[in-house]
């Protein structure tokens, strides 16, 4: 038991990359860095070796709002009642149908 | 508390086979149970460097140099993934990494075995990484979301490490017969405490059972272990290598092979601390980490700064 609760912890920084050209960007993971250009230059050392993405997004962990899972029912509901939002909901005349 | 029915619920959701995401319920003790398994597994990646590490600087070629540092920086960022992911569940990187350099918190016994030749990096991808590749398959089909994600990404660059090990043990096994003889006491001497990465038989293994019935785990230790056993010795045939183990022998009714008795005193001291390498391995942590703290603390103050400056210019 020698130094034990040193001070100085990073923040935290959410990464998220883009895999290709054209591609929407997705979660990898987090890493900590004093400032917003380490944390990219972190997040390509240790998301990125092998090209897994070609553009990165970082942002700082406490600034994520996210849904929470016990309102997830009355939160998604609005979407539940609405099958008229779907293309099965509407019949097409039979001649029409086989020509796809 | 945690409500018998809240238990209830989940189990049954583990038993619909649906991932358990950061901010869902769960029971204290899965959180407890992850936030042990992944931060164990995360100090094993970063110690893992020490062994190999050693070794950089007198790799026999460029091309080896270059390959062994590729593998071993891979080894920190497995390190990092698996801190991130164990810090969705409300664990703080600093108090993990400091329970492990100042507390109780363990890694895994492998690391704790010296690096004595060059063979020595040969075998250690080949069976050591190997070994890693059957537990995290396992794990990367894991119920709690982000250990589960965490390990998918670490099985795509584990190949690569294995393989690399491979081809340099099979040149070894095919040189002059003292790289012959290097390469099969490098195997000789990895292959029992490689064996033992699986941890203790089932019956001796508390954890196992709890984290099985959450789906954590899917396979037992025994069962892992089978499993690298009969591809290893396949694998060893194959380049000429034998295993140092005399009762290998091929079971024809269970289809598997049947090994000797795994030494599983050697197994106790090295887990409470009397392995070969325990003192040294904590130590070069332990220095590592303090000698970064400056370095952490004027990146901090220099990030402060910055930004106070772009406050005035604005
Ligand atoms: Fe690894
Ligand atoms: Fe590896």
């Amino acid at each position: 038991m020698n130094k034990k609760n040193q001070k100085t912890e990073w923040p935290l920084w959410e990464v998220f990359y883009q895999p290709k050209d054209g591609k929407p960007f997705e979660h990898a993971g987090s890493v900590h860095a004093p400032d917003a250009e380490m944390a990219l230059q972190n997040a390509r050392d240790t998301y990125a070796r092998r090209n897994e993405g070609i553009a990165f997004w970082v942002v700082p962990s406490d600034q994520i709002v996210a849904s929470t899972p016990e309102d997830v029912g009355p939160f998604f509901d609005p979407a539940n009642d609405k099958p008229y939002r779907h293309p099965q909901f509407y019949s097409v005349p039979r001649a029409v149908k086989k020509r796809k | 508390m945690d409500t018998q029915q809240q238990l209830d619920e989940f189990q049954k959701r583990i038993d619909n086979g649906e991932t358990i995401e950061p901010k869902d319920w769960m029971p204290e003790r899965y959180r407890k149970q992850l936030i042990r398994m992944m931060s164990q597994h995360a100090h094993s990646e970063i110690v893992g460097m020490l062994p190999e590490g050693n070794w950089i600087t007198r790799a026999p070629s460029l091309k080896r140099k270059m390959v062994l540092l590729a593998k071993v920086q891979d080894e920190a960022g497995h390190g990092l993934y698996l801190y991130s992911a164990t810090e969705t569940l409300g664990a703080e990187r600093r108090e993990l990494v400091e329970d492990y350099l100042y507390g109780n918190a363990k890694y895994s016994s492998i690391f704790n075995y010296p690096t004595l030749t060059y063979a020595d990096i040969c075998v250690i991808g080949w069976l050591v990484d190997g070994a890693a590749i059957v537990n995290q398959t396992m794990l990367a089909k894991s119920s709690y979301g982000p250990y589960a994600r965490a390990n998918l990404r670490i099985c795509k660059e584990e190949s690569f490490h294995k393989k690399q090990g491979y081809e340099m043990l099979a040149k070894m096994a095919d040189g002059t017969p003292e790289q012959q003889r290097m390469a099969q006491d490098a195997v000789n001497r990895w292959w029992w405490p490689t064996l033992m990465m699986f941890g203790p038989h089932d019956s001796d293994s508390p954890n196992s059972a709890e984290l099985i019935k959450w789906a954590v785990k899917t396979k037992t230790n025994d069962e892992l272990r089978q499993h690298f056993v009969d591809r290893m010795v396949m694998e060893a045939e194959a380049i000429g290598i034998s295993l140092p183990d005399p009762n290998l022998k091929y079971n024809e009714e269970t289809g598997h092979w049947d090994f000797g008795d795994i030494p599983w005193d050697e197994f106790w001291s090295v887990v409470k601390g009397d392995g070969p390498m325990n003192r040294e391995r904590m130590r070069a942590r332990r220095k590592a980490y303090e000698d970064g703290e400056w370095v952490r603390e004027a990146a901090m103050e220099y990030a402060r700064k910055k930004k106070l400056r772009e406050g005035k210019a604005s």
